[in-house]
C-alpha cells in the first residue's frame, strides 16, 4: 500500500471495458460474435495519434500494467518499473495501452465471463485463441483509439511473441518492435512443462472438465501445482541458490513431509496465492497459445523469410540465466532479422533472476530500455512534424 | 571523430550494407549512416558501448566475435570493418577469413608493431614497448597478437587475399610523405582494404 503515490508513478488508474460487436474469426475456425477487452491507458494520445505504445502481456499478465487501482493496493501494476513519468516508457511522452488478452481472466472475454449466447460462463467452451488472434483483436483496439501506427509494440516472454507477430501481420502499423525474453517458437521441453501444468489442472478433482464455476469450486491444487512448476522455470538455479540455498525454516530437519526448506514454502506460497487469483481455464488457454506460436510455420519454417515482411525496427533483449527462453532463442530471432536485412539491436543482460528478469528493474536493462525508447521518441517526433508539414 | 575513421569513410560507398566488428560506441556506423546512408550493424560486447550505440540510433548486436560469426551467412555484407581490434583476437587469421566470408570486402586497421619506436624500445631497453599509444604492460595487455605491416601482408599472400588499397599514417592518423619511404618502420597505424 503506498502512503504517497511516488512521483514517477502513473498514479491511481482505472480500467475500462471496451465492447466489440464485429465478429472475430479465430485461427481455430470458430468465430467470436462479440467480445470485450479490459484496457488501461496511461499518458495522453497526441494530436496525430503517433505516440501510442502497446504493451502485450505474458502468460499470467493483464491490463493492469502500471499504477495503482486504489490507495489500498499492495502492489502497483506488473510492469510499473518500466512505465511512468520519467521511466523507460515515459508516460509524459507516450500514450501507453495495456490490455487483458482474449481468453484472459481479468475482465476481457474469456472462460470466466458470461457467454452472451447462453447466459452462463464460457468455461471450457471458450474457443482456443492464438497469438494471431490476439494481434487481430489488438489491431481492432488500435482502430478504436484511432491509432494507425504504434510508435512501439513491446512485450516480454509471450508478450514479446505478440510483438513479433505484429511486425509480420501488420508491418505498417508499428515503427518499433521490442521483443524481450522471448523465443521464435517453443521447444519440446517448453511444451513438456506446459503439458505437465495442464495435466495438473485437468486431473484436479475440482476441475469438473472446466465446468467448476457452476459447482462453485476451483481446481486449487491443480493450479497451485501448475504455478509451482512454472515458477521453477522462471527462476535460475543460481538465483534460487542465492535466494534460498538449503536454508531451513526452523533451523533443523524434522524428518517428515512438512515443508522444511525455504524453497518449498516459497513455492507453496506462490502457488497458493496464484490459485485464488487466476482462472484454471485461462491457464490452459494461455499455455496452448504459447505451444501453438510459430510464425515461421507459414513459411515452411523459414523465420527470416517470414520476417522479410516486417518493416519495424527491432530491439531484442535476453537475460543470461533465463533457461525458459534462453539467450540462444533470442539470438535465433536476431539472426533471422539480420538474414532478412531488417534493422535490429540486441542486448544480452547479465542477470541472476532467470526468466523473471524481464520484470525486474536491473540497471543495465533499464539503461538499454531507456536508450531505445529515446530512439522511439525521436522517430515519433519525426512522424509528428512530418505529418504537419 | 577518430582520424582513422575519417580515412575509412572514403572506402565505403553510399547505400552499402556494412558490418562493424567491435564497433565501440558506434561512432563510425553513426557517421556512415548519416553521411553515406549505409545500413547494417555494429557488433560489440561492452555494455556501455552498446547502450551508447542504441542511444545514437546505431543498430548494435551484442556478440562476442571470438565465439565465431558462423550464424552470419556468406556475402551478407558489402563491407566488413574492424578497427584497431585484430591484435586483440585469439586467432586474427581466422577472423580475417570469416570477415572475407561474410563480406564482399573488408577494411582492417591495426597498430604497427614494426614502428621504429617499438623496435627501439625493445632493442635498447630490452623490454616490451610501453607508450602513450601502446599503454599496456606485457602481462595485462589485451593486444595478444601484435603484428607488423609486413606480417599482415605476408598473411594476405599466404591466404590469397587481395589488398585493394593500403594507407599508412602516424599515431595522429595523419598522412606524412616520409612515412611512405619506409612504411613498416615509420608508420604507426595501417588501414587495409582487402578482398578475396
Amino acid at each position: 500500500m503506498p502512503d504517497v503515490i511516488p512521483d514517477d508513478s502513473v498514479g491511481i488508474v482505472e480500467p475500462q471495458k471496451i465492447e466489440f460487436s464485429e465478429p472475430l474469426k479465430l485461427q481455430c475456425g470458430r468465430t467470436l460474435e462479440q467480445y470485450h477487452l479490459m484496457v488501461e491507458t496511461y499518458g495522453e494520445l497526441n494530436e496525430n495519434c503517433s505516440n501510442a505504445v502497446l504493451i502485450c502481456h505474458a502468460l499470467s499478465g493483464n491490463h493492469h500494467v502500471a499504477g495503482y487501482h486504489s490507495m489500498e493496493d499492495k502492489k502497483p501494476g506488473w510492469w510499473d518499473s518500466a512505465i511512468g513519468p520519467g521511466k523507460a516508457i515515459d508516460t509524459n511522452k507516450f500514450f501507453v495501452i495495456g490490455l487483458n488478452n482474449l481468453g484472459g481472466c481479468h475482465g476481457s472475454s474469456g472462460p470466466n465471463q458470461i457467454n452472451p449466447e447462453t447466459g452462463k460462463p464460457y468455461g471450457p467452451d471458450f474457443p482456443i485463441v492464438t497469438v494471431n488472434d490476439w494481434v487481430e483483436s489488438q489491431a481492432r483496439l488500435a482502430d478504436y483509439f484511432g491509432i494507425e501506427q504504434f510508435a512501439a509494440i513491446i512485450g516480454g516472454s509471450l508478450g514479446g511473441m505478440q510483438a513479433l507477430q505484429w511486425s509480420i501481420n501488420y508491418p505498417d502499423r508499428l515503427r518499433h518492435c521490442m521483443v524481450i525474453a522471448a523465443a521464435p517458437k517453443l521447444s519440446a521441453q517448453n511444451i513438456a512443462f506446459n503439458e505437465v501444468a495442464r495435466q495438473a489442472i485437468s486431473q484436479d478433482s475440482q476441475f469438473y472438465n472446466g465446468h467448476y464455476y457452476e459447482k462453485d469450486e476451483v481446481p486449487k491444487v491443480g493450479l497451485m501445482l501448475a504455478r509451482m512448476l512454472g515458477h521453477i522455470t522462471y527462476l535460475s538455479d543460481d538465483g534460487m541458490r542465492n535466494k534460498f540455498g538449503r536454508e531451513l525454516r526452523s533451523g533443523q530437519i524434522s524428518y517428515d513431509f512438512t515443508p522444511q526448506f525455504e524453497i518449498e514454502s516459497y513455492l507453496r506460497y506462490q502457488g497458493e496465492r496464484f490459485s485464488t487469483a487466476f482462472d484454471a481455464n485461462t491457464y490452459l488457454l494461455m499455455t496452448k497459445a504459447l505451444d501453438y506460436f510459430d510464425p515461421a510455420a507459414d513459411a515452411d519454417g523459414n523465420l527470416s523469410g517470414i520476417l522479410e515482411k516486417a518493416k519495424a525496427k527491432f530491439m531484442v533483449i535476453s537475460f543470461t540465466t533465463d533457461w525458459r527462453f534462453s539467450p540462444e532463442r533470442s539470438q535465433e530471432i536476431v539472426d533471422a532479422l539480420v538474414e532478412a536485412d531488417r534493422q535490429v539491436s540486441y542486448a544480452e543482460i547479465e542477470a541472476a533472476h532467470g526468466h523473471d528478469a524481464f520484470l525486474i528493474p536491473i540497471p543495465r536493462y533499464l539503461d538499454v530500455f531507456s536508450a531505445y525508447m529515446q530512439q522511439v521518441e525521436a522517430d515519433t517526433k519525426a512522424v509528428f512534424f512530418g505529418g504537419n508539414a | 571523430m577518430r582520424a582513422d575513421l575519417e580515412l575509412i569513410k572514403d572506402w565505403v560507398e553510399p547505400g552499402k550494407r556494412v558490418l562493424d566488428l567491435c564497433c565501440g560506441d558506434g561512432e563510425l556506423m553513426h557517421y556512415l549512416q548519416a553521411e553515406k546512408k549505409t545500413t547494417g550493424y555494429g557488433l560489440e560486447i561492452g555494455p556501455e558501448n552498446i547502450t551508447e550505440c542504441i542511444r545514437k540510433g546505431v543498430n548494435v548486436i551484442e556478440k562476442d566475435i571470438e565465439e565465431g560469426l558462423a550464424s552470419i551467412k556468406d556475402n551478407t555484407f558489402d563491407t566488413v570493418i574492424m578497427t584497431q581490434a585484430i591484435q586483440i583476437m585469439m586467432r586474427p587469421d581466422e577472423i580475417v577469413d570469416e570477415m572475407l566470408r561474410i563480406g564482399k570486402e573488408c577494411i582492417v586497421t591495426f597498430p604497427n608493431f614494426g614502428h621504429w619506436r617499438a623496435r627501439g624500445y625493445l632493442a635498447f631497453r630490452g623490454k616490451m614497448p610501453v607508450s602513450k599509444f601502446l599503454p599496456y604492460t606485457w602481462y595485462n595487455t589485451p593486444n595478444t597478437h601484435f603484428c607488423t605491416f609486413k606480417d599482415f601482408e605476408r598473411l594476405c599472400v599466404e591466404r590469397n587475399i587481395y589488398i585493394m588499397e593500403r594507407t599508412v599514417v602516424d599515431n595522429e592518423h595523419q598522412h606524412r610523405w616520409w612515412i611512405h619511404l619506409w612504411p613498416n618502420m615509420l608508420g604507426e597505424i595501417a588501414i587495409y582494404r582487402i578482398t578475396k
